[in-house]
């Protein structure tokens, strides 16, 4: 019996990624889901820029690449025109939280009917390692030497937080994949972000804190560890919006 | 207990251990004395007969390298 394999929804071509990146096991998860839903016939993927531009080699579904920070936008008007398709983005916190963030805020805002994974990595990879906006607070990257200073950059920002303050979106939450429990909580989040749209709930977004090792400057054991340490701290983890849910538990309440 | 099978893709692996750390019974290394065609020290079975078929390594894989099947 087959215990483990690679999901059919990906294709049989190596990642480009640095050792131990766990954008793909993001992309993996991704994939699993599409296969345990049926939904790789009719979904479309939107890739962004940054790490994962080439995500439009790597799952065996029809993809279409986004200008940076635009997938939602495009996600918006494939889902329009095609409402049967299953529209999904795959952006990194550079595209999806700096040079994005409209697209993002108002795609929520409408409660487009899309499935957004937004992979928070803290930092810009893709380009060498410059801060992201949600790189955390005294963070080394190669534009803050010193650590970001939040008195001359700001601060980080809270995307699901942030989101959630909005009447919009369906489901907004945070989850991880630095160890096995976590990638098993990571994928069932995943999956409803998808079912979601399938039963026509609207906008669900999944932040998943992933690592960097190379522009970390560490081992990818290192790089996992400091998700414990330093990003979960600040980025708690967690469901931050259950549109479904909390209509359940007034509708609980009132009877 | 059930026989497992390990397969990996040992020239896609690219010798970042992650595997080797999460396995609860040290079934795996990375081969010291290999270079696989990316250049890097690929994952092996030093223990194969230790497998429980848990598919923990397989699960922290980031490029699916490893294949588990158990029992028949
Ligand atoms: C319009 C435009 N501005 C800037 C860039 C340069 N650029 C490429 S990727 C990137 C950010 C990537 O970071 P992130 O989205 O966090 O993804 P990661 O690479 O970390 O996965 C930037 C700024 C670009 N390609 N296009
Ligand atoms: S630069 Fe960082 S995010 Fe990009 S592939 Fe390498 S480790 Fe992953
Ligand atoms: S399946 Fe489990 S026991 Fe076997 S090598 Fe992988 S982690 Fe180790
Ligand atoms: S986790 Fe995957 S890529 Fe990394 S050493 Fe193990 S098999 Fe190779």
């Amino acid at each position: 019996m087959v215990v483990f394999d690679k999901p059919h929804a990906l294709n049989d071509i190596p990642f480009h990624y640095c050792p131990g990146c766990t954008h793909g096991i993001i992309h993996r998860l991704v994939a699993e889901v599409m296969d345990e839903l049926g939904i790789e016939g009719k979904a479309v993927g939107i890739a962004p820029v940054g790490c994962s531009v080439m995500a439009y080699n790597y799952f065996n579904c029809d993809m279409i690449e986004a200008a940076h920070g635009r997938a939602p936008a495009i996600a918006t008007g494939v889902k329009r025109a095609l409402p049967d398709s299953i529209v999904f983005t795959y952006q990194g916190d550079g595209d999806l939280a700096s040079i994005g963030m409209a697209e993002t805020v108002h795609a929520a805002a409408r409660n487009e009917n899309i499935t957004v994974i937004f992979v928070n990595n803290a930092i810009y990879g893709m380009t060498g390692g410059q801060m992201a906006p949600t790189s955390l607070p005294g963070q080394v990257t190669q534009t803050s030497p010193y650590g970001r200073d939040v008195k001359q950059c700001g601060f980080p920002i809270r995307v699901c937080e942030m989101l959630a303050t909005l009447d919009g979106p369906e489901y907004l939450e945070r989850v991880t994949v630095n160890n096995v429990k976590q990638i098993r909580n990571a994928k069932k989040a995943i999956k409803k972000a998808f079912q979601n749209q399938v039963e026509g709930k609207g906008f669900s977004l999944i932040e998943v804190l992933s690592t960097c090792p190379t522009n970390w400057g560490m081992t990818p054991q290192a790089a996992l560890k400091w998700i414990d340490d330093k990003m979960i701290p600040y980025y708690p983890l967690g469901v931050y919006k259950d549109r479904t849910a909390a209509a359940a538990a007034v509708e609980k309440e009132e009877n | 207990m059930a026989k497992c099978k390990l397969t990996f893709k040992t020239d896609n692996c690219k010798g970042c251990g992650l595997c080797v750390d999460v396995c609860p019974k040290h079934v795996l290394a990375l081969a010291e004395d290999q270079i696989n065609k990316k250049g890097h020290h690929p994952v092996v079975a030093v223990n194969p007969e230790a497998c429980i078929g848990c598919a923990f390594c397989a699960t922290m894989c980031p490029d699916c390298i490893i294949k588990v099947e158990k029992g028949e």
